[in-house]
């Protein structure tokens, strides 16, 4: 018996081949091929990451230590709208983490999970470089400042009937 | 070479650029604790994470303390080892390392030989001030057919994860997630037994705590010999006898093949047997097959497969079934000495002394915990009954002997039992890299020339450097031997042979660093590679002592082709003592 067996679509085999050649399948470039392929799939599943390992020629252990060592790295799909609470030093201070705690209370979800319908998943972020603003929550690409236990409530009607 | 002068604890010293603080302070006998840091340093293996800081010293000028072990020396260097300072951030690491680790040293199976566990003692640790407060990893303990992980106790030496990659190149090992969640284990936290893991056993053998142990059959072993029902067999590896001595305080290298047998007829087996007699087998079953092969080749044969490789190493088995799967018809068909042995006993000397299959138990004693593995594997099976019950390593039966209140030191020198306990010298030095092709050789030779070997002993063949080669001289023909240790070195030797670039006749191949007498199932060698070196003068010196030097002058072993096998690769022989092999390795597929 051997580890994950690997079923894949060609085109996808392809894509992660494709990326891989990209960096000339160097087992250096395996933070920037992970990268790649992760803003191409949205995430990092056991196949993608034995797939990269054979064609760096690397073990696929490795590969997932290193997807697993850096955050920005997940292996599971994100939500349509990925929420990530900013629980650096400044934000932290400032109540961050009671904010998370809605969140994940509202969702009922945990940090690093998806929502069962796809919508939302949960994250947690250090240090945006807008202190100033802190606490910190940013959902897709849309930053929200000064957010409070009880603000959580109305970010999430926003995305409501989207 | 440039050379560097510093002061360590008031005392000059003179050393090569490049060295560590902790290489320069050993040079005038000061040993700085460690912890993390490995050197096995005749293999050329060192691990220097610089990860867990026990070995800090203080270096004046510089504002933190410097971990010695990775720390380079520096001209005009002034270093303390031993200031109030330096011993109170050792204590303040270690109490960090303790807090999250479990303590239930009573009953973990390292208590007594663990590294960790040592050092708390040599620190002084009394406490562990906010341990409370630590966060205790959860994770699952994971059963593999030979290791036991149990990550909870995981203090992220890496020494592990460094000989499954760099030594071994299995890669199963990685260093995942951060902070107190991190632990080494394989890809998405699978099992053992579904990575690329070889169960070479080299992981336990440098762990220096009870987060990877064999799996233990011990008890399975006390409960067949207390049953009245069952004959109990045991056989035990070439090189266990060069080792377990160390269990009992005995100087590395003492061999203690006589007290050994006397401590496992004390213990109740029925026959005490030697794995010795299945080399000897091997030697036979695979010599010829070389032999076949090799003739076939030098007759303009072009189909057949050379070089032939050896199979008596059950990691290396499981390397190839992994890695190189297009090549499993290479290495030879000869099943392992253990199932040899295994597979004699339930057929041949069952039949000799009347007891039904099912009745007999085997036992094997093996420096090896790949052979926990093999043990298992359908192949060696009939009717699901296995041909070798339960393979307990060297350490296990240090354990067995202790447990019967038995020393040792004070047990007489015993013999073997007949008709599978005799043995030549050339089945001993199985147990040492570069053994099995030797006696091969000593086998061969006289087989395929008709002339006496004049000298026995083959020096060109031993040694310790990771790939060795040797041509042999085969009265007028020269026969290209190849040699590797250590599961990287083979994975070059099968890199060329894939390429065609192979110029070898024969290839012996051993997982473990030394051969078996390195093996994962050994006493721990806590880093020490000297202890490597004298398991393997004690092998040379008992084969040199033995009356009988090659495999097909044991007569017990003539006597066994006469009355039952017939004759080397005979119809039976290949039944009872070959095998095949199988495709491991993990294949992408499209859906």
């Amino acid at each position: 018996m051997s580890s994950i067996k690997v079923k894949l679509k060609e085109q996808d085999l392809n894509k992660i081949k494709e990326i891989c050649k990209s960096f000339n399948n160097e087992e250096g470039e395996l933070i920037n091929v992970l990268h790649k392929t992760q803003e191409h799939f949205g995430y990092l599943p056991a196949e993608i990451q034995e797939v990269v390992a054979q064609e760096l020629n690397m073990s696929v252990a490795k590969v997932y230590g290193v997807v697993t060592f850096y955050s920005f790295f997940t292996m599971l799909p994100k939500g349509k709208f990925p929420i990530s609470i900013c629980t650096g030093t400044a934000c932290y201070v400032r109540g961050a983490d009671n904010v998370l705690q809605e969140f994940k209370r509202q969702l009922g979800i945990e940090v690093g999970e998806t929502s069962e319908d796809g919508k939302y998943s949960l994250s947690c972020l250090r240090c945006v470089g807008a202190c100033g603003l802190a606490p910190v929550v940013l959902v897709g690409d849309k930053t929200y400042g000064r957010v409070s236990a009880e603000g959580v409530k109305e970010i999430l009607a926003e995305y409501q009937d989207k | 070479m440039e050379k560097v002068k510093l002061t360590i604890d008031d005392k000059l010293i003179e050393v090569e650029k490049g060295t560590t603080i902790h290489k320069a302070a050993k040079e005038l006998g000061i040993d700085i604790p460690v912890l993390c840091y490995m050197n096995l340093e005749d293999l050329g293996i060192e691990n220097k994470p610089g990860g867990c800081r026990i070995c800090v010293v203080e270096v004046e000028g510089r504002n933190n303390l410097a971990p010695s072990c990775s720390t380079n020396v520096q001209e005009g260097m002034v270093v303390h080892t031993h200031t109030m300072r330096v011993i109170n951030a050792r204590r303040t690491v270690m109490e960090f390392i303790l807090s999250d680790h479990p303590k239930d040293c009573l009953t973990c199976a390292k208590s007594g030989n663990c590294e960790l566990q040592d050092m708390a003692v040599k620190l002084g640790v009394r406490e562990i001030p906010g341990q409370e407060y630590a966060e205790m990893s959860e994770y699952k303990m994971d059963f593999s057919p030979s290791i036991i992980r149990d990550l909870d106790k995981c203090i992220m030496c890496r020494r592990c994860e460094m000989m499954c990659n760099e030594f071994q190149t299995v890669g199963a090992l990685s260093a995942f997630n951060r902070g107190f969640e991190s632990a080494v284990g394989p890809a998405f936290e699978m099992d053992l037994e579904y990575s690329t893991c070889t169960y070479c056993g080299q992981c336990v053998a440098v762990c220096p705590t009870g987060a990877l142990t064999e799996k233990d059959h011990t008890r399975d072993v006390i409960n067949a010999l207390s049953d009245p029902t069952k004959t109990v067999v045991v056989q035990t590896a070439p090189a266990v006898r060069a080792a377990l001595g160390e269990e009992f305080g005995l100087e590395a290298g003492t061999s203690v093949t006589g007290e050994m047998v006397a401590a496992l007829r004390r213990l109740g087996f029925d026959h005490v047997f030697d794995t010795d007699f299945a080399a000897d087998l091997t030697i036979m079953e695979e010599g010829t097959e070389l032999l076949g092969r090799l003739t076939a080749h030098l007759n303009g044969d072009k189909d057949v497969k050379l070089p032939i490789l050896t199979s008596c190493c059950p990691a290396w088995v499981n390397f190839f079934e992994h890695n190189f799967p297009e090549m499993k018809d290479i290495p030879s068909s000869a099943r392992s000495p253990q199932q040899m042995f295994g597979s004699i006993a339930k057929t041949y000397f069952a039949d000799k002394i009347n007891v039904k299959r099912e009745d007999l138990v085997v036992v094997s004693i093996m420096p090896c915990l790949a052979k926990k593995y093999e043990a298992q594997r359908d192949e060696f099976k009939v009717d699901g009954n296995p041909d070798v019950d339960f393979s307990i390593s060297t350490r296990e039966l240090a354990h067995l002997i202790k447990a019967a209140n038995l020393d040792l030191n004070t047990l007489p020198k015993e013999d073997f039992d007949k008709p599978l306990g005799e043995s030549s010298g050339a089945a001993v030095i199985f147990g040492v890299t570069g053994g099995v092709i030797e006696a091969a050789v000593r086998t061969a030779y006289e087989i395929q020339t008709s002339k006496k070997l004049e000298k026995i002993d083959f020096e060109e063949l031993r040694g310790i450097d990771g790939i060795r080669k040797a041509t042999v001289d085969f009265d007028g023909i020269p026969i290209n031997i190849g040699i590797a240790h250590g599961l990287g070195n083979a994975r070059k030797m099968l890199e060329d042979i894939k390429a065609g670039k192979s110029e070898f006749h024969a290839i012996e191949i051993m997982a473990c660093p030394g051969g078996c007498i390195g093996g994962g199932g050994q006493p721990i060698h806590h880093g020490d590679s000297s202890i490597l070196k004298a398991r393997t003068k004690a092998i040379y010196a008992e084969d040199a002592g033995k009356p009988i030097r090659k495999s097909h002058e044991n007569p017990y072993i003539i006597k066994l082709y006469e009355e039952f096998l017939g004759k080397p690769m005979s119809e039976k022989a290949h039944h009872l003592l070959h095998t095949g092999y199988f495709d491991k390795s993990n294949k992408i597929e499209i859906s």
